[in-house]
């Protein structure tokens, strides 16, 4: 294969790739005036930025906004504290556990959502827990929690042991030695972690759907859907604006482990 | 999917802490603040999810279930809208699985190579994957648009993509395809670069051009992966929700209706929780046959 061909192939693979992101932008920038001319062009013909401040002048936008966030960070800081010691023994205790917790990971993978989802819309609603946000908290928790651990058990696990046993052969505490030698050493991997549970709940739609019926609770995700109402073309702008900020949170977090991507180590990870 | 390695051999051996005893309690003990939500909110659910499809449970809350043995299954496999749900369902996975993987295969082979402007298609690549499936499903709906779409803009035509009976499977296959693109790719790019180079230099001394490598060395190198992520992907695929929700509402007329939306109309629009178990341990048996027989294929063949 020449050299041109291969140019050229690869120049196919970035139109294909970017053309969608590219139009995000372009609608996002254009006045509603444009939005409704019919003949839409790549370059906006008035680049603005009014959808943005719109966007943000939607009440329910920035409500889910902020109902997402805290779901968001309620996820991530449980669901460390819940991970971190069962991290610490699956690394240190070499057990069966181990073996059944990866094998979970895997096994939740196969079954279809829907037969996890009806039995424990059951559950949340015997618990009162449909329609608030900590019933969803819970759900989002339950199904980063196998990932989670996994990924944090590795963290431990590049923590050498000998440290620990040194330090407590110095005198110190097993308590004392893990939170002044190992503690500081996990803190990386910890935020790692926090991270992508973050970004796991941030982006989660369909337990969302149906655990949250009511829009006074909806998620970011959930309101962003029912943005395109009967409004029609005029809405495009705000809607393209309003999705654009939707993905600033997972493209840092992108930014920040893409290097550990690709060693497709993660790329089981964070699927759609 | 076990893989087995090669443990490297070493002659210190790591201490093994006695079974039971303090530490097994101790160990125990660290487990549960994960184990108990995992439990009772999802193995838990599971297990009570495949109970639920033998019988005729409603979503009202003070509804009696009763135990009605396999006559959802017959009632399901009687169901029209069912066969034709599976039926989305298979071309869509099917399609989705196969052309992706084609599509990720060539870009992987293209990243694998000192070109120019691969740092950026690398970064590029990895894009869709930083997104909200909601967003990406909203984006492609801005670009489909009949009205303000690019699509209709750059060809001149006014097809209302996503809401035209022949074209919308087609269009949301096409989404499937640039939404999955990263995870097969990195994983394919990372079994690339796992190809010991030596490999290539033996065959290169014999004057072996570039299809030949690829057809002697790449591919069979590659097998293990490649048999991984596509059964991975297919199963994600047939368990495909989401995205397919925001695009469609697997309209019109059902054409995109994919056998999870079915599932999830069955259950959370008309109530039938039963029902809608049913269907999903339907598709565990139909997405375990399936990987059971390619894999096994997979594995006569390579032995």
């Amino acid at each position: 294969m020449g050299k041109a061909l291969r140019y050229l192939a690869l120049a196919g693979y970035i139109v294909f790739l970017a053309f969608p992101l590219v139009w995000l932008l372009s609608t996002a920038l254009k006045l509603p005036q444009e939005l409704a001319s019919l003949h839409p062009t790549w370059i906006p013909r008035a680049p603005t930025l009014t959808n943005f401040t719109d966007a943000f002048g939607e009440q329910d936008l920035v409500g889910s906004g902020l109902r997402s966030l805290v779901v968001a960070v309620a996820c991530a800081v449980l669901t460390v504290i819940l991970a971190l010691p069962a991290a610490y023994a699956l690394a240190r205790y070499r057990s069966l556990v181990n073996r059944i917790a990866i094998g979970w990971v895997l096994v939740s993978q196969v079954f279809p959502f829907i037969l996890i989802i009806i039995p424990l819309f059951m559950v949340l609603r015997r618990l009162d827990l449909v329609n608030t946000l900590p019933g969803l908290t819970v759900v989002h928790v339950t199904f980063v929690l196998p990932f989670a651990l996994w990924m944090l058990q590795g963290y431990v696990r590049a923590v050498p042991r000998e440290l620990e046993e040194a330090a407590a052969v110095d005198g110190a505490g097993r308590i004392r030695s893990l939170v002044s030698v190992v503690a500081p050493l996990l803190a990386p991997g910890v935020v790692a972690t926090l991270l992508f549970a973050f970004i796991s709940s941030w982006n989660e739609f369909l337990f969302a759907l149906i655990v949250l019926k009511d829009p006074d609770v909806a998620t970011l995700p959930l309101t962003l859907v029912k943005f395109t109402g009967a409004e029609g073309v005029v809405r495009l702008g705000p809607l393209a604006a309003a999705s654009l900020l939707a993905t600033i949170p997972s493209l840092l977090f992108f930014a920040v482990i893409q290097r550990r991507l690709k060693s497709g180590l993660m790329a089981g990870a964070v699927k759609g | 999917m076990t893989l087995t390695a090669d443990r490297p051999v070493s002659t210190v051996k790591p201490k093994k802490p006695r079974k039971g005893g303090r530490q097994g309690r101790e160990a125990m003990l660290l487990m549960l603040p994960a184990l108990v939500p995992v439990l009772v909110f999802s193995v838990g659910p599971l297990l009570y999810g495949i109970f639920l499809a033998f019988t005729d449970a409603r979503s009202g809350r003070n509804s009696v279930t009763s135990f009605v043995g396999l006559s959802n299954f017959g009632d399901l496999l009687s169901d029209g809208d069912f066969w034709a749900s599976f039926r989305i369902g298979m071309i869509w996975a099917v399609s989705v699985t196969v052309l992706q993987f084609l599509a990720s295969l060539g870009l992987a082979l293209l990243l694998n190579q000192d070109l120019r402007f691969r740092g950026f298609a690398r970064v590029l690549a990895m894009v869709p994957w930083a997104m909200p499936p909601v967003v990406i499903g909203l984006m492609w709906r801005l670009v489909y648009h009949p009205d303000a779409g690019i699509l209709n803009g750059m060809l001149g035509t006014e097809i209302d993509w996503l809401n035209d009976f022949s074209i919308a499977l087609p269009a949301v296959i096409v989404v499937g395809i640039w939404t999955g693109m990263p995870q097969t790719t990195v994983v394919l790019l990372a079994g690339l670069q796992g190809v010991p180079k030596e490999l290539y230099e033996a065959v290169e001394v014999d004057g072996a051009g570039t299809w030949r490598k690829f057809w002697s060395i790449t591919l069979p190198q590659l097998r293990p992966v490649i048999v991984a992520i596509t059964s991975l992907d297919f199963v994600w695929n047939i368990n495909q929700f989401g995205l397919v929700y925001v695009l469609t509402q697997g309209g019109p007329g059902g054409q995109t209706r994919l056998p999870m939306l079915f599932a999830y109309e069955e259950a959370f629009r008309y109530g039938f929780f039963g029902y809608a178990a049913t269907l999903g341990v339907a598709i565990v048996i139909v997405v375990l046959a399936v990987l059971g027989v390619y894999l096994w294929r997979q594995m006569r063949e390579a032995s």
